[in-house]
């Protein structure tokens, strides 16, 4: 850290706009097109930024959720709406998911000596680095001919699980270790039991690492397209699987488009703004604590 | 032991079953699997036990076709270049941005914004910004007077630099907020003594900062490589791998291999020799790591005892 008593540098402030810009900018494009006529999009002399707004693409994208029928909307496709409520529902149940079970494995590496301790740990971070597309194949198979749990949403909410457990367990670690055990020895002479110990004792301190792990599963499988799109079926698609399948005609709708990805940035957008330090914290406790 | 660790035996076991569980189910498994279905020349609509036992000859097929090597080696050149520019840039931004200044938090937290978005959403706004006539690049190229705008992702080379700005400009502040990070967690008394000695900001960090981060570097290096390797809905996005072959990676090889070409035993053994290559990655992070945190304890020692 420089003194901060130091004169900045104009220079240094255009380089930090110049920054803000460039993170924002396509962002911001994006949200500008959202609430663009598409007669406005294809006119050069309209500009990206300064046109009349209209949320007519919104309408168009939540056409069936909405409690009011839009006046231009001919035929409203119910797609988007549901699948917005099907992505919603997956994130959430399997972020639950995996902060429980990653909690109570990662406390059970920290905390305890046991035949194997080596072995689980390498190869939870062995894990971390299959991609998703390495599991396509197989999980397609195993799930259609052999689970019978594709087209359903237990189906996409068992792999999201399985794929964010190895990154939540790692990044919980380093928050368990920090816990004093004194706590845990007090609430053991109190006639607490291992698993009263973690409810009670351990879990409330971890709170910011439980928050950071949450926001890296919910953006996980919040946003992914490969696995979802293989195994849910036309009444379960999430919503980057329907995006995908509205983009392969070849004209596309800009405006409502960009009004879907807008509805499919905003939250990890307001979970960012949210709990920044939590996940500054957490992308920074696998790497540069070691 | 304290008391704790003494509790039951079977206790650590009870906490972790869960999560072996669905680990052993949902992916241990399904490698597994995949490295049986990559023996079979296999297609969707048929159940594993139906399909032929084809041996090598998936592989064997896959090495001598030419449009996978290429896929391969458009990879691997995609994640070199792109690691290449993010850890320069990121750690170029993090070295200049590493002072105290009003409102940092809130800064950080926008440099951060581009890593939380999805990835099909990304590909969609950088194709948004690509398109010939209506693209934000191509209108202002105009409107600066030339005649012709940039054929982004119609001209093999200009698609590969495509795809490398998209990712590059999601996945810098990945490394520029753990380069800051680990910045700002330097031991304070070197640079301390550095000032004292009269060392210039430039000999600062090429003789004090840098060495003293090159592990976190190194292994966040290895993380965003092995990321890397994974990228696939931004480029399905922008090109689906085209014009040609110029921007198809393994991953949406792979992808298409099952999802167009139904080819389920070929796209398995694409999906097993990108796990190996991955695995040599993870195991070579995995020792470098041990090697450096002892080698870092060494030096922090030593610049203990300079101080006393």
């Amino acid at each position: 850290m420089a003194a901060s008593t130091e004169k900045q540098n104009p220079a240094f402030y255009a380089l930090l706009a110049a920054l803000v810009v460039m993170s924002v900018g396509p962002i911001a494009l994006m949200l500008a097109t959202s609430f663009k006529m598409n007669v406005d999009i294809y006119d050069e002399s309209v500009s990206a930024f300064f046109f009349t707004p209209t949320i007519s693409n919104y309408e168009t994208v939540l056409c069936n959720v909405l409690w009011y029928e839009p006046a231009h909307v001919d035929y409203c496709d119910p797609t988007f709406g549901r699948a917005l409520g099907n992505s919603l529902f997956v994130a959430i149940v399997s972020t639950a998911l995996t902060l429980v079970i990653g909690c109570m494995a990662a406390y059970a590496l920290v905390r305890f000596k046991f035949m194997g301790r080596g072995t689980v740990s390498m190869t939870t971070l062995m894990m971390r680095m299959v991609p998703p597309a390495v599991l396509l194949v197989p999980v397609f198979g195993i799930w259609t001919f052999q689970y019978g749990l594709d087209q359903s949403h237990m189906g996409i909410i068992f792999v999201y699980t399985a794929m964010n457990l190895p990154f939540v367990i790692w990044i919980l670690q380093s928050f368990i270790v920090q816990v004093p055990i004194q706590l845990e020895e007090a609430a053991r002479m109190d006639g607490a039991n291992p698993i009263q110990v973690f409810f009670m004792v351990v879990l409330p301190i971890i709170k910011p690492g439980l928050a950071a792990a949450a926001i890296f599963t919910f953006r996980i499988a919040w946003n992914e397209f490969l696995l979802a799109n293989a195994l849910l079926g036309r009444s379960t698609r999430t919503v980057p699987v329907t995006i995908v399948n509205s983009i392969t005609e070849y004209d596309i709708d800009w405006g409502v488009i960009m009004a879907t990805g807008m509805l499919l940035a905003v939250p990890p957008i307001i979970f960012t703004f949210a709990a920044s330090r939590q996940i500054i914290t957490g992308m920074t406790a696998g790497a540069v604590k070691g | 032991m304290s008391a704790v660790a003494r509790a039951n035996r079977l206790t650590p076991y009870m906490f972790l079953a869960p999560a072996a569980v669905v680990l052993v189910f949902a992916l241990l498994y399904p490698i597994g699997y995949m490295v049986y279905a990559s023996f079979l020349d296999w297609s969707p609509s048929q159940r594993i036990g139906e399909a032929d036992f084809i041996g090598l000859r998936n592989y064997a097929n896959l090495l001598t076709d030419a449009a996978f090597l290429e896929s391969f080696w458009v990879t691997i050149k995609f994640a070199a270049v792109v690691v290449t520019l993010e850890m320069i840039i990121g750690v170029g931004l993090a070295l200049l941005l590493d002072r105290n200044i009003r409102g940092m938090s809130l800064l950080r937290t926008i440099f951060i914004l581009p890593m939380m978005i999805a990835p099909i959403v990304v590909g969609l706004m950088w194709r948004y910004m690509y398109h010939p006539t209506v693209g934000i690049f191509n209108r202002t190229i105009k409107n600066l007077g030339f005649e012709q705008g940039i054929p982004w992702l119609s001209d093999s080379t200009w698609s590969f630099i495509a795809v490398v700005i998209a990712d590059v400009w999601q996945w810098t502040p990945f490394i520029f907020i753990l380069a800051l990070a680990a910045m700002q967690s330097l031991p304070r008394s070197a640079l301390e003594a550095a000032e004292i000695d009269g060392a210039t900001e430039w000999q600062k960090i090429v003789l004090i900062k840098i060495p003293l981060m090159m592990p976190v570097l190194i292994v966040t290096l290895l993380l965003r490589l092995i990321d890397a390797f994974k990228v696939l809905e931004v480029i399905m996005v922008l090109t689906n791998g085209g014009p040609g072959l110029s921007t198809e990676i393994v991953a949406l090889r792979i992808f298409r291999t099952a999802q167009e070409f139904q080819e389920l035993g070929e796209a398995a053994a694409m999906s097993n020799l990108l796990l190996i290559m991955l695995m040599a990655l993870t195991i070579g992070m995995f020792m470098y790591t041990k090697f450096q945190e002892a080698r870092t304890a060494r030096m922090l020692k030593a610049a203990q005892a300079e101080d006393e």
